[in-house]
Parts: C-alpha cells; structure tokens; sequence
C-alpha cells in the first residue's frame, strides 16, 4: 500500500532555516543539514527546500547546501525559491534535488511547467500555489503570498495538471503560520478537480491535524514547517499515531 | 568498482552519493572501455523510454549494456533503467528494449483506476521469490516510486511487488540482471541495504 507521506519544509535564507507566520516575520531556526539530518533519521519521508534568498550569494550558498544534504540523505528532495527558468531546474537538478517546485516563475511564465516537464518528466515539475479566499473565491497569490493574481486557484490547478506537472503543493495563505488545523475546504476543492498527488501546507499545528487531514481529504502529504523544527510535533510520534489511526504510514 | 552509466537521462548525484557514503567505490562514465572493465554495473534512468533508448544507442552504450549482461557482470537497472531491461515498452508509440529479460512495460492507467498516476512516494514491498538483492531487506519493508509505465508478464524475473491497484512489478532479478523499479538511491536506510546487497554480488 502507498503510505502517506510526512514532509518537513526548510525555508533557507542565506544559508540558515527560517520560519515565519503569514509569510512576515522570519525567525531564525537551524542549520539545514542538521535539520534534514535530524528529519530524516526521525522518518520524514521527504524533504522541502525552499530558497528565500534574493541575493547571488545567498543563492550560491544555497545550492552548496542543496549538495552537503544530498550527499548524506538518501529520501527524495524537492527544492523551490526563486525557480523562474528551466536552467533554474537544470542548477537545483545537479545538486542532488529530485523535484523542483515551481510558483511565481509559472504565474509570470505558464509554458515553464511544460517546457520542464518535457526537459526532466512529469515527475519532476512541482506546482507549488500560494492561495487565499478573495470574495469567496480560491485566488493564487504570487511572490510568497504577496502579490494577488487574481487567478482561480482551481483552474491552475487543472491547467498544472494538463501542462505536466506531476504533483501539486496547495498552501493555504488563510491558514499558514495559524497551527490550527489544514485547510479542509481548499484541499478538498483541489483534490476533486485534479488526479495527480496533491500535498496539504499551511496550518499544521498538532497530530490531531495531521489525522483530520488524512482522514478526510484524498491527499498524498501534508506538509509542516514551525511545528517540526520547534519539535511540537516529532515525526516518530506522529506517524505512530496516524498508523493508529489507520492511515498508511512508512515506519 | 562499480560503474554508473552515464548516457545523459536522469540525476546520478544521489546515486553516486549513497554508493560512496556505503564505502562502494562508484564512478559516473559514458567511456565503454570502464564499463567493461567493472566489476558491477548501474544502468540508470528517468524519462520516457523510447528517448532513452535514442541516447543509449547515441551513446555508442547500447551493445555495451549486452555485453556486460552477457558477461556475468552483476547489472543492476533503476527505473527506466530496469524497464530498458524487457523486451519492449508501450510507452507513447512502441519501443524495443534491451531484451535481457522476458517482459513489456505498459502504462499504468491500463489496469488501474480511482488511483493517481504517477504512482509516487513509499510503498511496500511483497516477496514473490528470493532474492540476494533482497539479503538485507524485510517484506513490507518500504521504498520510494516514480513511475507511470510498469513491467508485465515478467513472472520469469519477478522477485517483489508493490500493491498499487495491482501487483506492480517493484523489483526483477534473472542470472546476474536485476532490476528495481523504484529507486533504493532514494529509499533510504532499505535502499542502502539494497544497495549493499547488490555490491555483494
């Protein structure tokens, strides 16, 4: 059976993880390959990296990271940030990442998702989207949530799919940083109009959250950040829990 | 030493990687001459099959793989890199394999429905025969999968699978060619010991 997966995200600014709340405020939390370290040995059956660097050497410094994890830890590696080009999938790809997560670089340039997923396969391209309730509208957001597109988030979604994109990331801006459970209604809505994987962010604050979502939406992770690196949440324990609860979990 | 070969589909950091981090020495080469000269050998491989079988014989490596399966060298293909091991694949038109083994890979969504394709993430594993590929390993041990396409009637080869709507083929194995369809470079501490395993061979 395929288990479901637990995945911790690494925002990396000039090479330390950060976390904020609302996508303002960062804090500064550890060092990458530690952290993946410590994820992987506790279960983590991915790993996110997101790079927030706007500078060159933060960038550099970044993918030098990418490198010294990859090096070490052998689970499967998705890295975004800053992913506007394909040579931008080509520069991530070489230093061990399997995914490559694409958000605004796909909003400012749709054909990004099918020129890489032609390049590398379908398996390769993430569609990661920032969304937000607009008058009651799912509405994708750019630039980590800043910038309103006013882009249905479902209709992205489906033309994600149709483009090549081999798997989804549905962050929910209404619930990020919140820790009060995922955004059921967001995810469902996704879920029902795509058939490729589809990863739940945004709003994982306990276990109990992580049950709820794998109990009532048809996705295939769910994503934390704060809660894993702040050990809120450890990922020996969690996944006890969901295989306690019936929900297929890689122990 | 175990040569990767290198015929420009796919990621061979991590593979290289998890190699040397098991003390394996591995290298990364399209040279036929240090193919033939290893004591093992890694076929690799993403993408769609018809292309890389393109590159392969572009690579002047297609034969070379022959040789090496018919050598005795223990081969050892991952993903696309097992699936190039059957005979043909449907995979956007008909392609022919390396015909190592008896098989064909056909798409997923022909015998499965109500599931998402790719079939992607960790599944179980089930024992079908035994294996030393498998030395170190337990059934319902899990690995991580990245596929569309999947090899069928391979009962000759077939050593596990993976529940996923049907039997997937996960791992083959026939005299000294093996195969995984998922990939142990990224399956973590099961795919080490697999990994271990085959650089016993």
């Amino acid at each position: 059976m395929l288990a479901k997966r637990i995945i911790p995200c690494l925002d990396v600014r000039d090479g330390r993880v950060v976390k904020g709340k609302n996508f303002t405020g960062l804090n500064d939390v550890s060092d990458p390959v530690s952290l993946a370290r410590r994820y992987s040995e506790s279960g983590a059956d991915e790993l996110v990296f997101y790079d927030i660097t706007a500078s060159f050497e933060g960038r550099k410094l970044f993918t030098e990271i990418l490198k010294k994890v990859a090096e070490s830890i052998f689970i499967p590696m998705t890295v975004g940030g800053g992913v506007n080009t394909v040579d931008d999938f080509d520069r991530v790809l070489k230093c061990g990442a399997d995914k490559v997560s694409v958000n605004t670089g796909a909003l400012n340039n749709p054909s990004l998702i099918s020129e890489a997923a032609r390049r590398y396969g379908d398996q390769c391209v993430v569609l990661s989207m920032d969304v937000k309730r607009v008058d009651g509208r799912f509405t994708v957001f750019a630039k980590g949530g800043r910038e309103n597109r006013g882009i249905d988030a479902l209709e992205w979604a489906k033309f994600g799919q149709k483009s090549g994109a081999g798997e989804i990331v549905v962050n929910s801006i209404d619930t990020d940083g919140v820790k009060k459970g995922f955004d059921l209604e967001m995810l469902k809505a996704v879920c029902d109009v795509v058939t490729i994987p589809v990863i739940a962010s945004g709003g994982a604050g306990s276990i109990d959250d992580f049950v709820t979502l794998f109990k009532s939406v048809n996705v295939d992770a769910g994503l934390g950040a704060s809660v894993f690196h702040y050990r809120e949440i450890e990922i020996e324990n969690l996944k006890r829990i969901l295989k306690n609860n019936s929900v297929e979990v890689r122990i | 030493m175990i040569a990767i070969i290198d015929y420009g589909v796919g990621n061979l950091f991590s593979l290289k990687s998890s190699l040397k981090a098991l003390g394996l020495n591995a290298v990364v080469t399209s040279d036929k001459s240090e193919v033939l000269k290893a004591k093992r050998v890694i076929l690799p491989g993403v993408g769609a099959f018809g292309a890389a079988v393109e590159k392969l014989e572009g690579a002047g490596l297609y034969n070379t793989v022959l040789e090496v399966a018919r050598g005795g060298v223990p081969l050892l293909g991952i993903c696309l890199g097992m699936q190039l091991l059957f005979d043909k694949s449907f995979e956007y038109g008909e392609h022919k394999g390396l015909s190592l083994l008896r098989g064909e890979v056909r798409p997923l969504s022909d015998d499965i429905s109500g599931l998402k394709i790719p079939h992607m993430g960790w599944n179980s594993l089930n024992f079908v025969t035994k294996s030393p590929l498998f030395k170190y390993v337990s059934e319902g041990e899990y690995v991580y999968f990245v596929h569309s396409f999947y090899a069928k009637n391979c009962e000759e080869s077939l050593i596990a699978t993976s529940r996923y709507g049907v039997d997937v083929t996960a791992a083959v194995g026939y005299d000294n060619v093996y195969g995984t369809q998922f990939h142990p470079e990224k399956s973590g501490d099961v795919g080490m010991r697999i990994l271990k395993a085959f650089g016993e061979l």
